[in-house]
């Protein structure tokens, strides 16, 4: 399985043609407390770079964008009752949707978790 | 990941405030509003919230236009532009006001004090420098305006402030809400008000710049208190009903409207003679077209700022100000909605990225206010 990552914080890890992504570790302690995750819906047909899912936090909603191209296999149902398991476990079980990948080809303009955190580092 | 909410337009250079290093060495997150550094959170707002509603949280409101107004007839002067009775504000007593345009819009809202030698008032951040502008203006030549940016204004608010606060200075304990006196600690001049924009019982406190990280150290030294941010400040005041200037009040609201006739005192109504006395008095006796009014919401998703406000397929308002309570654990949000749809209890609709999010009309405070009477 490879992660990768986004300059808007997303990540995806992919196995085969599927991947599952939620928000790093840094962007949840950016959004601060987080109270309402508007997941997308399963089956619905994503483009790269589209929004589609609002995070709401205390503070604000902020919208997080598909990595990469692809289909919504499944969403994460722990996040209805406990949305704050995004910000206690952001990169494993705080994971937002699964996507099945149209083009895998789209991963390579992504960063590997080395690339991220120089990123990160450097904001 | 992006943040959906517009900031304001931010003045180029922002500006740095006494305890600046104070929060940043608390580990605190420092965003610009209102054109200074300021702390937004530390540990986190939903913490910082509850830490407040038990026990007491410290706030840095030095960003607020700290002013006095003095000379002969001050009390007039201001009675020009305000709709309070300041004529009969006893000394040591504070009240809360609107600064108004000609035809009755609120220019800012603000907290004004008998402080015996001269009024003080404490205007909002973001509106300082229009305010003062305005003052200056419409003040009689013989009135002084002073601008005391030398002083920093910190927030001590929770039902443990009172305690926290008496330890170093016993007055504290003997004010009641909406009263203000000095107090000297340690040789260091405290002005200090039984007030804040919480609900909770509380103090603010007017403490000259170099000795303001002196006072916060020896407070967050107390077991009761911890610093809290501006994002606790915004949840703790929408919770207590209290409206944002620039959010829920604005220069085209007045204030019958937005359901602060209380600020026109008594003897105002039948007299008048503040700007906009005709329309804001017509409002009053005939009863406003739309009304600021509280919304509780079913489910999770907040509605924010500008969400259209719907019964059945008419809009009939829209969403001031909005957010998840920490307190009572929904969302909750204030705007304004057409009169006929302002009874507690109507159900309404608020729109949020295409859903119809249920809401009802909810008496304010949402949170029971606990000041100290």
């Amino acid at each position: 399985m490879t992660r990768y990552f986004t300059e808007e914080h997303e990540w995806i890890a992919v196995e085969g043609e599927t991947g599952t992504v939620g928000i790093t570790d840094y962007a949840q302690g950016q959004l601060g407390d987080i109270t309402f995750v508007e997941l997308p819906e399963a089956g619905s047909e994503v483009k790269k770079a589209d929004s589609v899912s609002v995070i709401d936090s205390v503070k604000a909603a902020s919208d997080i964008y598909a990595p990469v191209s692809g289909t919504v296999s499944g969403v994460n149902p722990a996040l209805e009752d406990e949305p704050e398991m995004v910000n206690s476990d952001a990169e494993g079980a705080g994971w937002l949707f699964k996507l099945t990948l149209s083009d895998s080809s789209e991963l390579e303009g992504l960063m590997d978790a080395d690339a991220y955190k120089s990123y990160v580092d450097g904001l | 990941m992006s943040d959906n909410d517009n900031e304001d337009a931010l003045e180029p250079a922002t500006a740095v405030l006494p305890l600046d290093a104070w929060h940043r060495e608390r580990g605190a997150r420092m965003v610009e509003f209102a054109g200074y550094w300021m702390p937004v959170q530390y540990e986190g707002i939903i913490a910082e919230h509850s830490w407040t509603r038990e026990h007491a949280g410290l706030f840095d409101v030095s960003h607020m236009g700290q002013l006095s107004v003095s000379g002969e007839g001050a009390a007039e002067a201001l009675e020009a532009l305000m709709p309070g009775d300041f004529s009969a504000l006893g000394e040591g007593r504070v009240r809360y006001s609107l600064l108004l345009s000609e035809n009755g819009g609120i220019l800012d809202d603000l907290m004004v004090t008998n402080a015996g030698p001269h009024y003080a008032l404490v205007v909002n951040g973001a509106t300082k420098w229009d305010d003062i502008a305005h003052l200056r203006e419409h003040l009689p030549d013989e009135i002084t305006l002073t601008h005391h940016d030398e002083q920093a204004l910190l927030a001590l608010q929770g039902p443990e402030a009172a305690a926290a606060l008496a330890r170093i200075a016993p007055m504290a304990g003997d004010l009641r809400f909406m009263q203000a006196g000095l107090a000297i600690w340690d040789e260091v001049p405290l002005w200090i008000a039984r007030t804040g924009y919480t609900g909770e019982d509380g103090f603010e406190i007017s403490v000259p710049a170099e000795a303001a990280a002196k006072l916060a150290d020896a407070l967050v030294a107390m077991d009761e208190v911890r610093p809290a941010g501006l994002g606790a400040r915004d949840s703790l005041r929408l919770e207590a009903g209290l409206p944002l200037y620039g959010h829920d009040l604005t220069e085209e609201i007045d204030p019958v409207s937005a359901g602060l006739a209380f600020a026109i005192s008594k003897a105002r109504r039948t007299e008048g003679g503040f700007p906009g006395a005709d329309r804001i008095l017509g409002l009053l006796a005939d009863g406003a077209p739309t009304r600021r009014v509280g919304l509780a919401l079913e489910g999770r998703m907040a509605a924010r700022e500008g969400a259209e406000i719907f019964a059945g397929n008419e809009s009939v308002g829209r969403v001031t100000s909005g957010g998840f309570s920490p307190t009572l654990g929904h969302p909750i949000a204030m705007g304004y909605v057409a009169a006929a749809h302002t009874e507690p209890g109507t159900a309404l609709e608020i729109e949020m990225r295409g859903k119809r999010l249920p809401a009802k009309v909810t008496k304010m405070p949402f949170v029971p206010h606990r000041y100290h009477r």
